[in-house]
């Protein structure tokens, strides 16, 4: 699968970085006890040295250090026993201390590699350059008032994880995969809700096109992207754009650009001129944070089982598809879910049930699993039924749509509606025999050589039986008494 | 008692516990102390209700027998510590009006141990001097006099700290000491300042200057009143990162153990140009009187002395320009409005600080900018590691080292202050410590021809405040300075 794009003088090869700004899960902020809770009162989730008050001092919150070294060892990378925390200087009204506490020089997570599951059924690594802890900003609100603006210092000091790819991506599409994939796993670890419309995960975007084969272009940044369709929108906006320039024999500005929601477009926010002179030096406030490895060993030996994991059990042990496997395992609920509802099942009959009837039904309902009324065991008590040959494929279907609505399980079903399928040959047999007698011109020409008729045969015996004679059955008796 | 003044806290804490005195009468001693001194402009705000309740809450205390180490003693504070419900304003006009809702780790512990707050005293603006010139409050002043009866600063930045305990309108006195300002304003008031060991004092609740450097520390009049408010101070503080967890030994205990065998080191790169040979003089005095008490003196070598100045210099205003990045108008403290964001930054720090911080603030934002991080903050901080290298060295074969306190007695008021960089060179013996994390304490050792106090600097290993208590005990014995300055509470002037 080629991702390159056509230009008007030829072939564009799209380079992508992502730097994901992930909210670390935990109660309290990354320096100060204050909570973390959304949705609170403005500047209720504020301490002393949130506001950063006169002689307050930071000290680290070590449920953030674990939940970066469980992301760490997620996205199978090195973990720096030894990391600082930097300052990082600059003036905003919603950064009480006039610097961000954040790492710089020396990350507290390295180097580590993401797996995406291509919708062809290939994978690529996508490498990451490095993971660090640093603190949110507030929040400045302009249009309270005509002529001031409100800060709102909730989330100031909040943890927040900076993961940074390497230039690995090639497509919006895999742009998104990569966002998808990385907060399937944040998820999973429990490191991250990952909730884009709360603000809990949002990326900043880096865009470079070449010539194949050609050394990297010049990059923009676009920042604070909190949808993947915004991610993806803002990719092809600056692709086409950036070609575009080119190919007018113009060049490309490294700057910082802001996303237009509304149009879909971006716009220059500050060029590399204009860019802050930032001043990083180490925190005298902080020692330097000195990680155990035992303490690594202990929450590696931890960890849940990863999506990378499950997906290749599904496919090696299961024999699922790859595709199947990815949506399954996309979430560590919907994994959960399969592995409950297929044990002791046929499990490639079991994924094929989730990833489209129960998909479908819930997209189209707008449910969520947690709140679906299908438990896994009535799932897998309805291809129960499938296996023995109690009911068809295509009973199961209504009786499926009857379990998502009303809750009740398969078996229920199939007794109160009388769906339990018929295997009785005699019964089949005299149904046969009425549809032979009844359509006499058909079975003639059936005879003299239109074996396609054998469908419309199947189709009136079904009909004859409601839908419950074995289909099997059904087949191999009607061959025999028109054949015979 | 005839004259509360004279006591020392020891003395004034065996006085309070026989019922000699009562813990309001001494307050009250203080207090009136205070108001006849004001001229020297050591206080920038007294908080004499405060004062006397918590002398009346300490007399219960000490009549129920349960007094804290320095219950009923009356303590000045360093307007850098914030005090929960009193102003505090690190003498800067851009705090005006701050008054805190939290009380410093270090004040907490004192008035939990029975400390009696007398109130805030002056010092230099967010403690960016050396001679208590640049406090929005004015200057303070020296209650030792020159000759011809010139004012003379009182050294800084904790200098109100140093005149008020001098002047007896404080028993005891916090300060702050980031490159000399707790030894060098000792030295000039002829009192005893200390510096512990970084890590030794928690800085929370203290305004910050340079977080690497700055420790905070007791004044007094003697040692022992010394190591007595150094118990009630420092401890280990989850609040402060840097805080140690390290025992404090019994300081009191160390008092009288003497010197005998200890090797005390002399550093041969501490004699420079322009130091009054009256200095140079006491030095060695003070080497023969350790001599004499059983020590064994031995020239040591500090290479990377000369440096340290320089990295100071860099270390301390490149930390300086960040810390104080938070006094931007927004939340607190000081704002002049404007039209923009940007505009009201801009004049709010510039009507809020004065020319010193802003001289530092600019300092610190040069040498840590794109294209020079290297060449000076990096570079500083390779030649701090070295000047530590260097006290290393040393501790593996001296217990202690002996130096001037300062190069000079004190000066006088506004003679160098155009001067910045002669100013500067004030610090010259102190700031090594500072850079190392080191404790060192300045004990007064004699006077000038001009009358005027000078002192030695005693340092130590790291955690080893003991050693300099026992030393200082027995500088102090051999001095016996018993001179007083002309404008004190309760004297003839």
């Amino acid at each position: 699968m080629s991702n390159l794009v056509e230009g008007r003088t030829g072939e564009w090869e799209v380079v992508i970085g992502l730097e994901v700004h992930a909210q670390v899960s935990t109660s309290a902020k990354l320096f100060s006890g204050a909570p973390t809770a959304f949705g609170a009162d403005p500047n209720a989730n504020v301490s002393l040295v949130d506001a950063a008050m006169p002689g307050m001092l930071p000290v680290i919150n070590q449920e953030c250090v674990r939940q970066a070294i469980r992301t760490g060892l997620g996205l199978n990378a090195e973990i720096n026993l030894f990391s600082v925390f930097d300052r990082k200087n600059y003036f905003y009204a919603d950064l009480p201390q006039g610097y961000q506490i954040s790492q710089y020089k020396q990350p507290i997570v390295g180097e580590g590699t993401l797996r995406l599951d291509m919708p062809d059924g290939t994978t690529r690594e996508i490498g990451i350059e490095r993971l660090h802890l640093e603190q949110d900003a507030g929040k400045s609100m302009h249009d309270q008032h005509p002529s001031k603006s409100y800060i709102d210092l909730n989330r100031t000091g909040v943890a927040l994880m900076e993961i940074v790819s390497k230039p690995d991506m090639r497509s919006a599409a895999e742009a998104a995969a990569y966002v998808k994939k990385l907060r399937s796993i944040l998820r999973y670890l429990g490191t991250c809700d990952g909730n884009m419309e709360e603000g809990s995960l949002r990326a900043d975007v880096n865009v470079s096109v070449r010539r194949p084969g050609d050394e990297f272009g010049t990059r923009t940044e676009t920042k604070n992207l909190n949808s993947m369709r915004f991610i993806q929108q803002a990719i092809d906006y600056e692709v086409a754009r950036q070609i575009e320039i080119i190919e007018d024999g113009g060049e490309i500005d490294q700057e910082t650009r802001l996303f237009d929601t509304g149009t879909g477009t971006t716009r220059a926010m500050r060029s590399k001129e204009d860019a802050h002179d930032y001043r990083y030096f180490p925190d005298p406030d902080l020692l330097p944070l000195v990680i155990d490895q035992s303490e690594v060993d202990e929450l590696s030996a931890g960890l849940p089982e990863l999506p990378d994991a499950i997906r290749d059990r599904l496919t090696s042990e299961y024999g699922l598809s790859a595709y199947d496997a990815a949506v399954i395992t996309e979430e560590r609920e919907t994994a959960a879910f399969y592995e409950a509802a297929s044990a002791g099942r046929d499990r490639k009959l079991v994924a094929n049930w989730m990833t489209v009837e129960l998909f479908g039904a819930l997209n189209k309902s707008g449910e969520s699993l947690g709140a679906c009324k299908v438990s896994p065991e009535a799932l897998g008590g309805l291809v129960g039924l499938i296996e023995d040959g109690t009911i068809s494929g295509k009973i199961a279907k209504d009786v499926f749509a009857d379990m998502f609505e009303t809750g009740k399980d398969a078996a229920t079903i199939v007794e109160e509606k009388g769906l339990k399928q018929v295997s009785d040959s005699g019964a089949i047999e005299a149904m046969i025999d009425e549809v032979i007698a009844a359509n006499g011109d058909k079975v003639e020409e059936y005879r003299g050589g239109k074996d396609k008729l054998f469908g419309f045969f199947v189709g009136q015996v079904m009909k004859a039986s409601k839908g419950q004679a074995n289909p099997g059955m059904v087949n191999q008796l009607l061959r025999a008494k028109l054949d015979g | 008692m005839a004259d509360l003044l004279s006591l020392s806290a020891v003395e004034a804490r065996a006085a309070l516990d026989a019922g000699e005195v009562s813990a309001p009468e001494l307050t009250g001693a203080y207090l009136t102390a205070i108001e006849e001194t004001g001229a020297l402009n050591n206080y920038v705000a007294v908080t004499a209700d405060k004062a006397m309740e918590m002398a009346e809450a300490s007399q219960v205390r000490i009549k129920a027998d349960e007094a804290g180490l320095i219950e009923g003693i009356p303590v000045g504070v360093k307007d850098l510590f914030c005090t929960a419900g009193v102003a505090s304003t690190a003498c800067s006009k851009i705090l005006e009006g701050f008054t805190p809702t939290y009380e410093s780790t270090v004040t907490g512990n004192l008035w939990r141990e029975g400390g009696v707050m007398l109130g805030k005293i002056n010092c230099d603006e967010f403690a960016m001097g050396s001679a208590n010139e640049t406090s929005a409050f004015g200057p303070a002043v020296n209650p030792w006099q020159a000759a011809d009866g010139a004012d003379l600063v009182p050294g800084g930045s904790s200098g109100g700290s140093a005149s008020a305990v001098a002047a007896r309108s404080a028993l005891l006195a916090t300060g702050t000491d980031t490159g000399g300002s707790i030894r060098q304003p000792a030295a000039f008031c002829g009192v005893v300042g200390m510096k512990p060991t970084y890590g030794r004092c928690s800085r929370w609740g203290i305004v910050a200057f340079a977080s690497s450097l700055d420790q905070a520390g007791p004044f007094s009049r003697t040692v022992a009143d010394n190591a007595l408010m150094m118990q009630a101070m420092a401890s280990h503080d989850l609040k402060d990162s840097t805080s140690a967890d390290t025992p404090l030994p019994d300081l009191m205990a160390a008092l009288d153990k003497g010197v005998k065998g200890m090797k005390i080191g002399v550093p041969s790169e501490y004699v420079m140009d322009g130091m009054d040979s009256e200095v140079v003089a006491l030095w060695e005095k003070g080497q023969a009187w350790l001599r004499d008490a059983g020590a064994e003196l031995v020239e040591i070598s500090l290479p990377h002395t000369k440096y340290a100045l320089p990295a100071y210099y860099i270390i301390a205003p490149a930390e300086a320009s960040s810390n104080l990045a938070r006094y931007d108008g927004v939340r607190y403290g000081l704002r002049v409005e404007a039209d923009s964001l940007d505009d009201m930054y801009g004049e709010t720090r510039a009507a809020g600080f004065g020319d010193e911080v802003q001289r530092r603030i600019m300092i610190g934002t040069y040498v840590l900018s794109a294209g020079y991080y290297d060449a000076y903050y990096l570079k500083a901080q390779k030649v701090r590691r070295l000047i530590k290298q260097d006290f290393d060295t040393a501790y593996e074969t001296v217990d202690a080292i002996l130096t001037p306190a300062t190069p000079t007695a004190a000066f006088p008021v506004g003679r160098k202050v155009d001067d910045p960089v002669t100013n500067f060179l004030n610090d010259v013996f102190t700031v090594p410590a500072n850079l190392a994390g080191l404790p060192g304490m300045a004990v007064p050792a004699g006077l000038n021809a001009d009358g005027l106090p000078l002192g030695l600097q005693i340092l130590g290993r790291p955690f080893d405040e003991a050693t300099l208590y026992s030393i200082g005990r027995v500088i102090e014995d051999a001095a016996a300075f018993d001179a007083v300055p002309s404008r004190r509470a309760g004297g003839a002037s």
